[in-house]
């Protein structure tokens, strides 16, 4: 395995192209993701967003093209030479999914279960990330006894158990309210600004998409606080990445979008 | 799926990589057995009940049947024997066999299903754990293990209900039925007998891991699959039962 250089993207993908049967889901996509960064990627249903996460966790290797991961090339291994590279990165499912026969203290558990870590410490681990994502209370509860906001915050909270540098979010705030979707926002605000995770973001909903590109939390007394980006602050490490039929139609931050002249992009962000 | 000689291959080669998958895994750790031990309780003990009222109901109706055909010969007597035999070379195996493929086969296939469509098999890789050897191997070892057993099971409960109808019903003495049936059994049998359920409960279990981890298309695959793992679990059930019939009792 390779030295991971200093300054290289965390995440790099180039020219990846994946199809199911005759249909091109992605037709030659590339982007980079820096450490510290979230990269929103937006496009309508079916322009392969989820597809592109799915790629770069391993779950399906693409046609063609290279995808790196801390400079470690992924699309040769198998799931097993796959795990080192998985510890690094939580993933947040587009329905939770949960383990429903295992309780949300199991659940968020599983990853430490598995890799043999001491029960003393799982426990301590379990408690703070259910405290994170403010569901401490719920930790003998099933998934079936839960409401679809509370879902997601267990799978965050079960995405942060072993402790990533990475996480991805499909579509987390999918058929949420706007109150819960906001409380969903502000948790993965605060992992990038007070955590520095990188994180990618796939949404259709440009609404989340702004609030994550306009707002930025910051801790003060030890409560953490959600600001809006002003006159004196811009916030720089949240860009956005636009696909429309498996291309890249738009790339740059949350300004220049707003800005765009594209047709396609007017209508989409109307 | 239209089953074209192509798929048919296809089905079977998937069905021999999977086995050989959980095959390679169940050696290697970490070896789950709290995992086994639950699916053993599930699979095992949960199935007591149907497999006993399985080989009761066939034990009587094999009695009376064949009582009534051996009294034309004047053999009544032997009907314990002819019982014993049917039972534990084919009724037992095969009947509790069925009963498996109905009830876990179909269990394991849409538990699995479900887990594919909601996409927690996924989470399960991304969490870094390997699906076939943290659910296939476990089921595969349960079913196995706990299907000879569910057969001496309904073997035993066949034989007492075929007693209970030839003493109440045919007017047989007790101890002719019973010592007739002990005579009749040879060595060959009851490990025969026991070598099938084995075969066929890694055959119950390998389909419906099979059937369910292949499911597409949200809940209405996980019905599909859930269908095809108790009809191809059912049919290999009778297929395999036929070739080690012939290799177990090879005809003189």
């Amino acid at each position: 395995m390779s030295e991971p250089v200093p300054d290289a993207p965390v995440l790099e993908v180039t020219d990846v192209v994946k199809s199911y049967g005759d249909n091109t889901v992605l037709d030659g996509i590339s982007f980079q993701v820096r450490r510290g960064e979230t990269k929103i990627i937006i496009g309508a249903s079916g322009s392969g967003k989820s597809t592109i996460l799915k790629l770069i966790m391993g779950l399906e290797k693409p046609d063609k093209g290279s995808i790196r991961i801390e400079s470690q090339e992924i699309t040769s291994l198998t799931d097993r030479q796959l795990t080192p590279v998985r510890s690094k990165i939580g993933m947040v499912f587009q329905e939770s999914a949960l383990f429903d026969s295992l309780s949300v203290r199991e659940n968020v558990a599983f990853q430490l279960h598995e890799t043999g870590v001491h029960e003393d410490e799982v426990e301590t681990r379990v408690q703070k990330n259910l405290g994170f994502v403010g569901l401490a209370d719920a930790i003998d509860k099933f998934p079936s006894e839960l409401s679809g906001g509370m879902k997601r915050r267990v799978a965050i909270a079960r995405a942060l158990a072993g402790e990533p540098s990475i996480i991805f979010y499909d579509e987390p705030t999918a058929g949420l309210d706007p109150i819960t979707s906001r409380k969903i926002n502000e948790l993965i605000i605060a992992l990038r600004d007070l955590n520095g995770v990188t994180g990618v973001f796939v949404t259709h909903r440009m609404r989340d998409a702004f609030t994550l590109a306009s707002q930025y939390a910051e801790s003060v007394n030890g409560h953490v606080e959600y600001r809006r980006e002003g006159q004196l602050l811009c916030i720089a490490n949240t860009r956005f990445l636009m696909l429309r039929n498996g291309k890249v139609i738009f790339e740059g931050p949350d300004e220049v979008l707003r800005r765009s002249q594209d047709p396609y992009i007017k209508r989409f962000l109307e | 799926m239209p089953l074209t000689p192509k798929a048919a291959v296809k089905e079977v080669q998937d069905l021999s990589t999977l086995t050989a998958q959980a095959f390679i895994r169940s050696f290697i750790r970490p070896f789950y057995v709290r995992d086994i031990l639950e699916q053993m309780d599930r699979i095992g003990v949960g199935s007591v009940v149907v497999v006993m009222l399985t080989g009761f109901f066939t034990g009587s109706v094999l009695t009376l049947q064949s009582a009534k055909s051996l009294s034309a010969f004047g053999a009544k007597g032997l009907t314990g024997q002819l019982v014993a035999i049917s039972l534990v070379r084919e009724l037992g195996p095969v009947l509790s066999a069925l009963m498996l493929a109905g009830r876990v086969g179909s269990g394991i296939a849409s538990e699995l299903g479900s887990m594919v469509v909601t996409e927690q098999i996924n989470a399960m890789r991304a969490l870094g754990t390997d699906p076939v050897k943290k659910l296939v191997v476990p089921r595969i070892v349960a079913t196995t293990a706990m299907l000879p057993l569910l057969t001496i099971v309904a073997n035993t409960i066949g034989l007492l209900g075929g007693l209970f109808i030839a003493v109440y019903v045919l007017l047989i003495n007790g101890n002719v039925y019973m010592s007739s049936a002990w005579n009749g059994l040879e060595y060959v049998d009851v490990v025969g007998g026991l070598l099938k359920p084995l075969v066929f409960g890694a055959a119950v279990a390998i389909v419906g891991c099979h059937c369910g981890l292949r499911t597409y298309g949200g809940t209405q695959g996980v019905g599909r699959s859930t269908t095809q793992a108790v009809v191809a679990a059912s049919i290999l059930i009778l297929f395999f039962n036929l070739i080690l019939t012939r290799i177990i009792w090879p005809p003189s």
